[in-house]
């Protein structure tokens, strides 16, 4: 690894965070509870999703800690299916789908696209109140006693024969749903309708691609799961419904509506990350991405292929033979445009100016272990061999992988690529790429040797399993301690850096999207005036002859 | 073109360009134009209704699934459903989905009276339907027909013990007593999709109440047509909705 | 004829005001559509056996077919879209689309459950 960064800071000894910006405009917390600034709401939504995470990421600790040894011997069976249903909720509805599109994407879509705020600023803040009710409403689930059915809410399970607190996780999450969907429906307007001007579709960084086409899941496929839910707590109150056979229902029905949210879903939380991957690859590489079109479609591409492809997680559940051939046949599509994304990006870093600043390792992080997580998708789609490793733990790494490994990498680059942005100053830089490191590691010794476990046999979901398979449980829950390790650093150095970070001054990576060519923080409607976009995206040539423009007029 | 007037918000955005910085006190501060404003929320409107199209959406498909298993049952239940009441909330709806598409005219052509006017003949309307609505339900419970809460299959078992409905329906022979049980699916999926389909009347119904009381201070007939318009797009769809569940619930098969 | 397209261009930016002539047209459209539907379910319109197993009732086909169209009215002359945006138009076409999909992909499971196992 070379010296060489790209880094360009103002001197340190004169440089000053601008007076005016959006967080010092207004004190005072009513100035922030009624904010309908998108970089407010952002502001809260990355510490309500921190707050979630650390509550999620300690019951993953427990999850590991029980499975060190094949006894129950930290807590009882039923309490475990609590925890890793707790763990499942807290982290699929309140951090991974929320997580970039809620913070990043609220707080930079709007001055990628070169306007002054999210088209509907009432309904954004709406959609973050919702997701604090939906917030407290899990946390008194867990008060009260929690609940052991698994995120899925497998019918008749969670109608039939569970006394836990299904209706109001249940109600928690359909609230969850709706702070979602607003957040989708605002992406979607204010992509559509308040661009700039010169800011045409092709113009438009891919971050905004990416959340544009995860958008369009959470507006079309969140109300099904809402509707579901519905019906899962009608079906507890007044026992009757249509998904439980003791009724006449049909627990499989359940599982369609079900999973026609939920499949999308994991492209509502992976799709915002690529964004931010595209971003970050780019602005390190020195170059445009490879291939514009072909990533910007393969984001509508997975988009649209998303809402086809979710009887795959029910080959082993009774759907016909034929549905399941035609599921799998379809689910293997998804892999094209994912790997289209994935060979530009390299082609991308092909003869690319490559500087290693930690977004940038967390983005090699990112595309490495999301191709592993995506490749054994491939296996997990094919039927034949879905029958073997479903319900075990290859599954948990699979997702993992993708997750964990994809989103929460990209989540992280994405927070050290805008931070200077966002507050101003620049975080730590040894430190964190150490974090990054360590983060990589951790999770490859956490989550690899589940895939072995899962190709042993190991089922998901117990607390206890044969003495043989031990040896890689201790592995795991050896690598998850350095995993929290690694999650714990960020939040750390990153507080730090709010008091005590090099001033970061407008555009330290040197990057062309707007967002860098005004002040660090912004002001509160970003732009001093709206910007005119007269350049192709990643244009650097135009960056380096704007800035011989400056130098030439301020000597 | 010939039957409409092409017009744009020409006075109100003249004030926006002529005076820089002096907007229609309706103009948020985020967006450029008038137009721009008037475009977005229309917009945001129509996605709105994607989502609820996909909400009732798993209503429909379970609903879907459970007639194609017990057609018997779903015959025989929605024999028990008045239709008389059910095409008189349709034509209330249908009409009361014109009073709003008129509600709107006004407001474009300026017209505050009729604005008002037609504004409350859709609330009148609208509770007309849920007073309908619940006449309908009141009957259901009356007859133990309210899955889960308030049931009795003996209409089902024994289609004679139900001479009101025996005599319109003469053919319907008695269930098994496993498909007279099935009633109950098409009566929760009855009162799940109509339940929910009256909750958003409730809210259309509240809305409406407001807007009326702004119609009058001449809210909407200054050139800001959106909000009453982008009403009319919900109203419509709450409709159309009912559209599809009346000839599912009502008219599964009356011959 | 370029003039033309322009004008149609030109004019998708601007309010539409639909006439009150035509709101009563549909109105009174919509209302026979219900007499319709009622009156059709009271006739035993018989059914299509398409394959062995497969039947196709037409009554609700009517039902439906009838549904459609007065949807398709209220959505064009109520809701304007006739008059909108493609913008609109495609919103529209898309929700259908995935409303379908919902259906439909749920249905290729149901219906081939009975085709036999291998």
């Amino acid at each position: 690894m070379s010296a060489a960064t790209i880094v360009s800071l103002p001197d340190q000894s004169t440089a000053r965070i601008p007076k005016m910006n959006f967080l010092t405009k207004e004190n005072g917390l009513l100035s922030w509870l009624l904010t309908g600034d998108h970089k407010r709401i952002a502001t809260l939504y990355l510490i309500s999703i921190t707050f979630f995470f650390f509550i999620g990421g300690a019951l993953a600790g427990l999850i590991r800690l029980e499975l060190l040894t094949p006894q129950t011997s930290l807590m009882a069976a039923d309490t475990y299916n609590k925890v890793f249903t707790m763990h499942g909720v807290i982290m699929v509805f309140l951090f991974l789908v929320p997580s970039v599109p809620a913070t990043i994407g609220n707080f930079m879509i709007p001055m990628m696209v070169g306007a002054k705020d999210l088209a509907l600023p009432k309904v954004n803040l709406l959609s973050w109140y919702l997701y604090i009710i939906a917030g407290c409403m899990v946390i008194y689930t867990m008060a009260a006693g929690g609940v052991d059915t698994g995120w899925t809410f497998t019918t008749p399970l969670s109608t039939h024969y569970l006394n836990t607190h299904v209706i109001s996780t249940g109600l928690a999450i359909f609230v969850a749903g709706f702070s979602s969907i607003f957040t989708g429906l605002n992406f979607i307007v204010t992509i559509h309708k308040m661009r700039c001007p010169g800011m045409t579709w092709f113009r438009l960084p891919l971050f905004v691609w990416a959340n544009y086409a995860a958008s369009i899941l959470m507006v079309l496929g969140t109300p099904v799961l809402a509707i579901t839910l519905v019906l899962v707590v009608l079906e507890r109150t007044v026992h009757i419904g249509v998904f439980d056979p003791a009724y006449g229902g049909d627990p499989i029905l359940f599982q369609h509506l079900f999973w026609f949210y939920s499949h999308p879903a994991v492209y509502i939380m992976i799709l915002p990350g690529m964004g931010v991957i595209s971003e970050v690859v780019s602005t390190f590489s020195r170059k445009r991405v490879f291939g514009y079109t072909a990533v910007a479609f393969s984001s509508v591409a997975i988009a649209v292929f998303g809402f086809f492809v979710w009887a795959h997680h029910m080959f082993i559940m009774g759907i016909s033979n034929y549905a399941a051939l035609v599921f799998s046949l379809l689910t293997m599509l998804v892999a094209v445009p994912s790997a289209i994304k994935i060979f530009n990006w390299a082609f991308t870093l092909y003869k690319g100016s490559i500087t290693f600043e930690t977004p940038m390792l967390y983005a090699f992080g990112f595309m490495g272990l999301f191709t592993i997580g995506g490749m054994t998708g491939v296996f997990l789609g094919s039927t034949g061999t879905d029958i073997h490793l479903t319900e075990t733990y290859f599954i948990v790494a699979h997702f993992h992988f993708v997750m964990v490994g994809g989103m929460l990498m990209a989540f992280l680059s994405g927070i050290h690529f805008w931070w200077p942005k966002w507050t101003g100053r620049m975080y730590p830089e040894k430190i964190s790429q150490f974090a990054a490191v360590v983060t990589f590691i951790g999770f490859n010794f956490t989550f690899f040797p589940q895939f072995i476990l899962g190709t042993l046999g190991m089922p998901r979901r117990y607390a206890a399993y044969p003495p043989e398979f031990q040896a890689l449980n201790v592995f795991s829950t050896a690598g998850a301690t350095i995993l929290g390790v690694g999650y714990l650093l960020p939040i750390l150095y990153l507080t730090w850096s709010l008091k005590y970070g090099e001033v970061a001054g407008n555009n330290p990576w040197q990057a062309t999207g707007l967002e860098w060519q005004t002040q660090s923080p912004p002001l509160t409607e970003n732009f001093p005036e709206i910007p005119i976009m007269d350049h192709e995206a990643y244009d650097y040539e135009w960056l380096e002859r704007q800035q011989e423009k400056e130098v030439a007029s301020v000597g | 073109m010939s039957d409409s007037t092409a017009i744009s918000n020409s006075a109100a955005a003249d004030v926006g360009h002529s005076h820089h910085g002096e907007h229609p006190p309706y103009q948020r501060h985020h967006f450029e134009t008038v137009e721009q404003q008037a475009d977005t929320t229309n917009f945001a409107m129509w996605l709105f209704l994607l989502t609820e199209v996909m909400f009732f959406g798993g209503l429909f498909t379970a609903y879907m699934i459970m007639r194609n298993w017990y057609y018997p049952a779903f015959v025989e239940a929605s024999h028990q459903l008045n239709i008389g009441w059910g095409s008189a909330n349709t034509a209330v709806l249908i009409l009361s989905s014109f009073t709003m598409a008129m509600g709107v005219w006004s407001a474009e052509m300026r017209k505050k009276g009729m604005l008002v006017l037609f504004l409350s003949l859709t609330f009148i309307l609208g509770l007309a339907f849920l007073g309908i609505k619940s006449i309908e339900y009141h009957e259901k419970w009356v007859k133990h027909h309210v899955p889960g809460l308030h049931w009795s299959d003996a209409s089902f078992l024994n289609p004679a013990s139900d001479p009101e409905v025996h005599k319109d329906y003469p053919g319907d022979k008695p269930l098994q007593s496993d498909m007279a049980e099935k009633t109950q699916m098409y009566f929760f999926l009855y009162f799940a999709m109509t339940g929910m389909h009256a909750l958003h009347m409730i809210i259309g119904i509240s809305i409406l109440g407001f807007m009326i009381v702004r119609a009058r201070a001449g809210a909407y007939t200054t050139g800001h047509v959106n909000y009453v318009e982008n009403f009319g797009l919900y109203w419509h769809f709450v409709d159309i909705i009912w559209i599809f569940l009346f000839p599912l619930l009502y008219l599964i098969s009356r011959h | 004829m370029s003039e033309l397209d322009q004008q149609v261009d030109h004019n998708e930016h601007e309010h539409h005001i639909v006439s009150p002539v035509v709101y009563l047209t549909i109105v009174l459209a919509l209302l026979v559509g219900t007499g319709l539907t009622v009156w059709a379910s009271y006739i035993d319109l018989g059914e299509w056996h398409i394959a062995p197993g497969l039947t196709l009732f037409w009554n609700p086909v009517v039902a439906l077919a009838i549904a459609c169209t007065k949807m398709t009215l209220v959505v064009l002359f109520f809701m304007h879209v006739k008059y909108s945006t493609r913008l609109t138009k495609l919103t529209v076409v898309c929700g259908l689309f995935t409303f379908l999909a919902l259906v439909g992909m749920t249905m290729t499971d149901y219906f081939s459950r009975a085709w036999g196992r291998w």
